[in-house]
């Protein structure tokens, strides 16, 4: 499944559409602590979290994910929707709880 | 011998939105010298916990990156307070760091951890009250 077939599907809000559509995703990943999802994300993951700073934003560049998905109705604030935009990152976002919003990730990828 | 692409960095203190500008510029260079996805994914790794740790726990500090065919090696010079006990902070978990900073999503104590993980040779030099230097390789 691609970000695109993932934003596709329309169940998660588009915040940042980014820059690679066609970038594969094929796990995911859920963890608020930054150096946890550093040191564990696998690239190439959908990452769930709450943490709408713009060090989210850092993280998911340089530990390569295919996009960050915000749960819980967690808000980016400002400093993290421009770098975003800037590092062509994808960025959704859901009400949904972090374990729920993975889920439908995961029966996207296996279902 | 092969040339030696050298890089310097000041990391200025506190600046939470700045940190991890650094190891972006260092991820995109590296990307156009044709390093592989995997090496740039542990030296970007192992840079930004070096460069928030100085961010969050010295007052900033200045980093080199020498890039060469065979490997591409981090300085990371701080005037911070040094490290009391580094076995105990190169433990997982293991975290001085504020309260605010934690509020961020930092402070998970695995910094350290991750940047041996993520990097062939590790070294910590450091000092109480003068500072600390961690030099970290990637072999490619
Ligand atoms: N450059 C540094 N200067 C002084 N102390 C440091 C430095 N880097 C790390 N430390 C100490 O080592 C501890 C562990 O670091 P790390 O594994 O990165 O975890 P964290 O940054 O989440 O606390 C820190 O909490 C801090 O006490
Ligand atoms: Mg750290």
């Amino acid at each position: 499944m691609t970000v695109g077939d993932l934003i596709g599907k329309g169940i998660f809000q588009v915040v940042e559409e980014g820059d690679d559509l066609s970038r594969e995703i094929t796990g995911i990943f859920c963890c608020d602590l930054l150096s946890v999802a550093m040191g564990r994300a696998p690239s190439m993951s959908a990452w769930v979290t709450v943490m709408g700073n713009v060090n989210t934003i850092a993280v998911a560049t340089l530990a390569d994910v295919s996009c960050v998905i915000l749960a819980e109705n967690a808000q980016a604030d400002e400093m993290c929707l421009t770098r975003a935009k800037q590092q062509g990152v994808t960025l959704l976002a859901t009400e949904e709880p972090v374990f729920e919003a993975a889920l439908k990730v995961h029966d996207m990828l296996h279902g | 011998m092969a040339d030696v692409i050298a890089l310097t960095y000041d990391i200025s203190p506190d600046d939470f939105t700045r940190a991890g500008e650094a190891s972006s510029d260092v991820k995109s260079k590296l990307k156009q010298v044709g390093v592989s996805p995997a090496a740039i994914r542990k030296v970007a790794i192992a840079m930004y916990e070096g460069e928030i740790n100085m961010v969050i726990h010295a007052e900033g500090g200045k980093i080199t990156v020498e890039i060469s065919p065979e490997q591409i090696r981090m300085i990371l010079a701080d005037k911070g307070p040094g490290i009391p006990n580094v076995e105990q902070a190169m433990q997982a978990g293991w975290s001085t760091a504020p309260d605010e900073v934690r509020s961020l999503g930092f402070g998970a104590g695995m910094g350290l951890p991750n940047m041996k993980k993520y990097t062939d040779e590790m070294n910590i030099e450091t000092t109480l009250g003068v500072g600390t230097t961690i030099t970290m390789v990637v072999k490619l």
